[in-house]
């Protein structure tokens, strides 16, 4: 369905994502997974061709993204959704003209008939009754969930999701990670599930792409990814402080840093 | 001998930054440049954005009203104490409709008017523009198929295009107005002389002049402003800076413009 080629991303000196291979297969969930900052956004906006690459093609279908027409890659995105990592909901208007925005803008649907899907599409994220909320009155929690009934409001045929369950109770966690797997198995969608949620990952995704430092260190299914007997993953899997993995991003040990600052004084 | 080493040195750094500076200037003249045309191109083609058009048209002039009125005014009042005190040491005071109409139409109509619109609505404009990119609103619209050049910009564009030559007949009106209470009323012109003075020295030319002024005044704030917003860095200070920076080049480029224009054309 999407696949990148040797795609890259700098930002100045930052490496984002180093030159990678990537294939989202259709009508399966594909987790990616990593540590903050090990370029999980950067491939996502990627894929979706909000960002252009440094290196590299992005194909959707047959399609060459990277390459095509502004007017064109607006017509594939009719049949996208994503959901952000902080929910980017449209200030001006409310809850309700959030989630009936693509509606709106790109079909011909008498206004009853959209009343009717957008508040079908809330009670799926349990927030029928708050049409009238601007965003500025609804928690982060909750606006992550607008923000998962506006990405999902057109049936689309690929979604991205930017850790659609960061910021949310257990419970609300629980029922988003079903509905994309449920969505996902029933109407054969696409799905991009960017997460941090190891164990939600690994139990709905078909496939899982695990990231650390702008590289794929390991892809496969969930079970290839238990089993796996590299020890960063094994150690990303059960969330384990000491490892390959180090959890500090700074370059220098902390102690030089200390030592130096001393000796200057 | 040795000390010339580091002045050459300050100069050539200097002329590096100003050379690095300059050359910025120009590519920002030209990224905005672009931008404006790209929304441009959008009017040519579906969907339409009437609605939103309407909608900020309504919001810019509507919000600009009242700063147009009470500077249109005060503008208006205080042309004709000076006009007076100046005409009356040449004993010409009959001419103060003419004179405070012509500063007007011709000058402080369209250039106050100007500012007023960039500091009430430009501003927000730049802001507005900021955060929606700082907060991946503009990024969540394309992802929804919607282009924000052609929602975001171009509606805003086209409205400050149109509103400022309104709100700019509402500053002459009045202005003229509150010059004819002040000259007539306060200072004791005759009134016949007012009127019949000003009707007789304004000329189509005069007018059509101040149109074009306003036009072209609010065709650069909607691109500047939009511009200096859509650009601006993704950070809350970065929206700050893009806003006081708006405020600062669309101002001087006014000025600037209006000196350009009256010299060659008007
Ligand atoms: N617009 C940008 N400008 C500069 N650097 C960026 C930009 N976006 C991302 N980066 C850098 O790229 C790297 C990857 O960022 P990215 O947002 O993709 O990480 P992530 O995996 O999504 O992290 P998290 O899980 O914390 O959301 C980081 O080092 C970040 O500093
Ligand atoms: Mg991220």
């Amino acid at each position: 369905m999407i696949r990148g080629e040797h795609l890259g991303k700098s930002f100045g000196d930052v490496v984002a994502v180093r030159p990678l291979d990537i294939h989202i297969p259709a009508h399966a969930v594909t987790a990616i997974m990593g540590g903050s900052g090990s370029g999980k956004t950067t491939l996502l906006r990627l894929l979706s061709g909000l960002e252009k690459p440094t290196c590299g093609h992005v194909w959707f279908g047959e399609e060459d993204i990277t390459a095509m027409s502004e007017q064109r890659l607006f017509k594939l995105r009719e049949q996208m959704g994503m959901v952000f990592q902080y929910s980017a909901l449209l200030n001006s208007l409310n809850v309700y003209d959030n989630v009936a925005f693509p509606l709106h803008e790109h079909t011909s649907l008498a206004e009853p008939v959209i009343r009717r899907v957008v508040s079908m599409k809330l009670e799926q994220v349990g927030l029928r009754g708050f049409e009238a909320l601007m965003p500025s009155e609804l928690s982060g929690g909750m606006a992550k969930r607008v923000a998962f009934a506006r990405a999902m409001v057109m049936d689309p045929a690929v979604v991205f999701f930017d850790e659609p369950t960061s910021g949310l109770d257990p419970i609300s966690a629980g029922v988003i990670t079903r509905l994309i797997h449920d969505t996902a198995s029933k109407v054969q969608m696409t799905a991009v599930v960017v997460t941090h949620d190891v164990q939600a990952g690994l139990s709905i995704a078909d496939h899982v792409i695990l990231m650390w430092q702008g590289e794929i260190i390991a892809r496969g299914t969930p079970e290839d990814i238990r089993n796996s007997t590299d020890a960063r993953v094994q150690q990303f899997v059960q969330g384990r402080p000491d490892g390959p993995i180090p959890f500090s991003r700074s370059t220098t040990p902390y102690i030089d840093d200390l030592l130096q600052a001393e000796m200057r004084a | 001998m040795s000390a010339a080493i580091p002045v050459q040195h300050g100069i050539w750094r200097w002329l590096g930054a100003l050379g690095r500076r300059s050359l910025q200037a120009v590519q920002s003249v030209g990224d905005a440049a672009v931008l404006t045309l790209q929304a441009l191109g959008h009017l040519l083609r579906k969907p339409w954005q009437g609605r939103h058009f309407v909608l900020q048209l309504h919001a810019l002039g509507v919000g600009s009203l009242v700063i147009i009125l009470i500077t249109g005014a005060f503008t208006g009042m205080v042309l004709a104490l000076q006009g007076y005190y100046t005409l009356a040491k040449f004993g010409s005071e009959s001419l103060l409709g003419a004179g405070v109409a012509l500063s007007i139409i011709r000058e402080l109509g369209p250039v106050l008017g100007a500012f007023m619109v960039i500091g009430r609505a430009g501003s927000s404009i730049t802001a507005e523009i900021g955060i929606m990119r700082v907060t991946e609103q503009l990024d969540a619209l394309r992802m929804m198929a919607v282009n924000p050049r052609a929602r975001i910009i171009l509606p805003r564009i086209i409205a400050t295009m149109l509103a400022l030559p309104l709100l700019v007949a509402v500053f002459d009106v009045i202005g003229i107005g509150a010059g004819y209470v002040v000259g007539v009323e306060l200072l004791g012109v005759n009134p016949g002389a007012y009127i019949a003075e000003m009707t007789a020295k304004i000329t189509m030319h005069d007018i059509n002049g101040g149109w074009v002024k306003a036009i072209v005044f609010g065709f650069m704030i909607g691109s500047i402003c939009t511009w200096m917003g859509y650009r601006a860095e993704p950070s809350t200070e970065g929206v700050a800076r893009a806003t006081t920076r708006a405020v600062v080049v669309a101002s001087v480029s006014v000025l600037i413009v209006d000196y350009i224009l009256t010299s060659f054309f008007l």
